[in-house]
């Protein structure tokens, strides 16, 4: 058996929503070059607090990117909260699971995200005290 | 869909005649060597006729070779055999940063036994650092492993110097063949060693056989005991059909050397100064000209091994990589490390291991396939964008 299922395969292969997002509401990088992994993730999110964009760039394994690629699409057109709520489970379950020892290491897309709606939040929140 | 295996380094093809010396040992022949009879006595001509055409690979006596399971039992004997034979002596081992695990995780769990593990460093090309070595050796010191050649960047060890300062210390030197043999001329007397590791997949025989070779005098204990099989040094029924593949293999490797290497240097020179002219900021590991013919290894700035890999095989070519993700244990590889480079960079480690079997439209092919992947892997890479970004 190949160690990577179909899905994993297909989203490393045609990667969905690479780049960045020039003027991006938030930002979240996860990860270091030296353990493997790094992770950069860019939002938009529009008046419904619904994120209208996301973008983001890896360095890493097939897993990485494939996770990255799959953190996007689940994220687009979801409101903040449910964002949040995205786990890192959740994303290896919708890829057809991970080989156990890329758990850790290469499942750290929901982790971008999250620091990425986080750093909308704080950006808004210093808004709202000028 | 065209395919081109450069992973040769991790398992080759079996020439035609190694296979049809093999076959018949798989088939009608039959025999165990312990055994009297005629039977018997066939299975061990064909393990004796074996035994003398691999010493004769390393100019060695046909009676101090040991077949073994493979290199990795081949080093564990060397390393704990040895050592254990020597146990009154001293407790002191001394190895390269950059052996081969099963020589570095032998030494490292007699070090957990009580043994103490003196690591020699490498400079930025490879090459052990000799007077380091020197300075390692005290009399307590009972083994020196220091390996040939590195598969994973290539690179070729001075082993006449260094077995020279084992010897004028009288420590035994152990030296891991196994990516060098068969590829280089060897010969334990011009070497100056007292013990030599070799595994018959590399030198193009069949996997799950090696060999071995201890210089008479050294006192070795066996890791296996059992019967007398191997004068006593290695107990099991002798893997017969993987020992005739070996010895076919070391005949055809002795006989075939020298054409072998000229055209594998040819691949392998071609991919080392086409590559860097058509992909950015890819530098070679392992040493620019004392390297193994059929090595050409590199780091791949800004991006990591895997996808490399991976990106390569849908394209049909296989290749390996050093890099932490491709690992089991997904740590990066102790031998890049060793040699200065940083880890990160370290990630973006690919390896062509090249074959006689390959040709020079393989490394056009990868050529053509190869810049375009590690352009997609660029496009993702927020280092890459970091570095163009830093460009302006």
């Amino acid at each position: 058996m190949a160690i990577y299922s179909d899905t994993v395969m297909d989203h490393f292969t045609n990667p969905r929503n690479v780049g960045e997002i020039e003027d991006a509401d938030g930002v979240g990088e996860v990860g270091n070059p030296v353990c493997g992994d790094m992770m950069t993730f860019y939002i938009k999110v529009d008046d419904q607090e619904r994120i209208s964009d996301v973008k983001f760039k890896t360095f890493g394994c097939g897993a990485a990117i494939a996770v990255s690629s799959m953190v996007s699409e689940m994220a687009k057109g979801k409101t903040i909260e449910e964002a949040l709520k995205i786990s890192r489970n959740d994303v290896a379950q919708e890829l057809g699971g991970l080989p156990q020892n890329k758990m850790h290491c290469s499942n750290l897309g929901a982790d971008a995200l999250h620091l990425a709606i986080e750093d909308y939040l704080s950006k808004k929140g210093k808004g709202k005290d000028e | 869909m065209r395919v081109a295996y450069l992973d040769n380094y991790a398992a080759s093809p079996l020439p035609p005649e190694v296979r049809e010396a093999m076959l018949p040992w798989l088939g009608e022949s039959y025999g165990n060597p312990s055994s009297l009879h005629s039977w018997g006595d066939k299975a061990r001509m064909a393990v004796e006729e074996s035994r003398e055409k691999v010493a004769a690979l390393i100019g060695a006596d046909p009676e101090e070779i040991i077949f073994t399971s493979g290199g990795t039992e081949a080093n564990n004997l060397a390393v704990k055999g040895i050592a254990a034979g020597s146990r009154r002596k001293g407790k002191h081992l001394v190895v390269s940063a950059i052996e081969h695990f099963s020589v570095l995780h032998a030494a490292r769990s007699l070090e957990k036994q009580g043994y103490e593990l003196s690591t020699v460093p490498v400079d930025g090309h490879g090459r052990i650092d000799l007077d380091a070595l020197q300075a390692a050796i005290d009399e307590d010191t009972v083994l020196v492993s220091v390996m040939t050649a590195n598969g994973e960047m290539g690179t070729i060890q001075p082993i006449q110097e260094a077995a020279r300062i084992a010897a004028q210390k009288e420590v035994p030197f152990h030296t891991d063949a196994v990516a060098a043999a068969g590829h280089l001329p060897l010969d334990v007397k011009e070497m100056g060693v007292q013990a030599i590791s070799l595994s018959s997949d590399l030198i193009y025989g069949p996997q799950g056989v090696g060999a071995l070779w201890v210089k008479k005098g050294v006192r070795l204990i066996p890791l296996l005991d059992g019967g007398v099989q191997e004068g006593g040094r290695r107990g099991g029924t002798e893997n017969l059909p993987g020992i005739v593949g070996m010895g076919k293999a070391a005949e055809l490797a002795r006989r075939k050397m020298a054409a072998r290497s000229d055209h594998l240097k040819s691949l392998r020179d071609a991919l080392i100064s086409r590559l860097p002219q058509k992909v950015e900021h890819v530098y070679l590991t392992g040493h620019p000209t004392e390297r193994l013919p059929w090595n050409a290894s590199f780091v791949v700035e800004f991006i990591e091994g895997e996808g490399m890999l991976l990106f390569l095989d849908q394209q049909g070519v296989a290749v390996s990589s050093g890099s932490a993700c491709t690992s089991r244990a997904l740590k990066g590889s102790h031998v890049l490390t060793a040699m200065g480079i940083p880890p990160e960079r370290a990630q973006g480690s690919i390896l062509f291991s090249l074959g006689p079997q390959n040709s020079m439209e393989d490394i056009d092919y990868v050529l053509e396939v190869f810049p375009p992947i590690v352009e997609r892997l660029r496009s993702m890479s927020p280092l890459y964008a970091k570095y163009v970004k830093e460009r302006g």
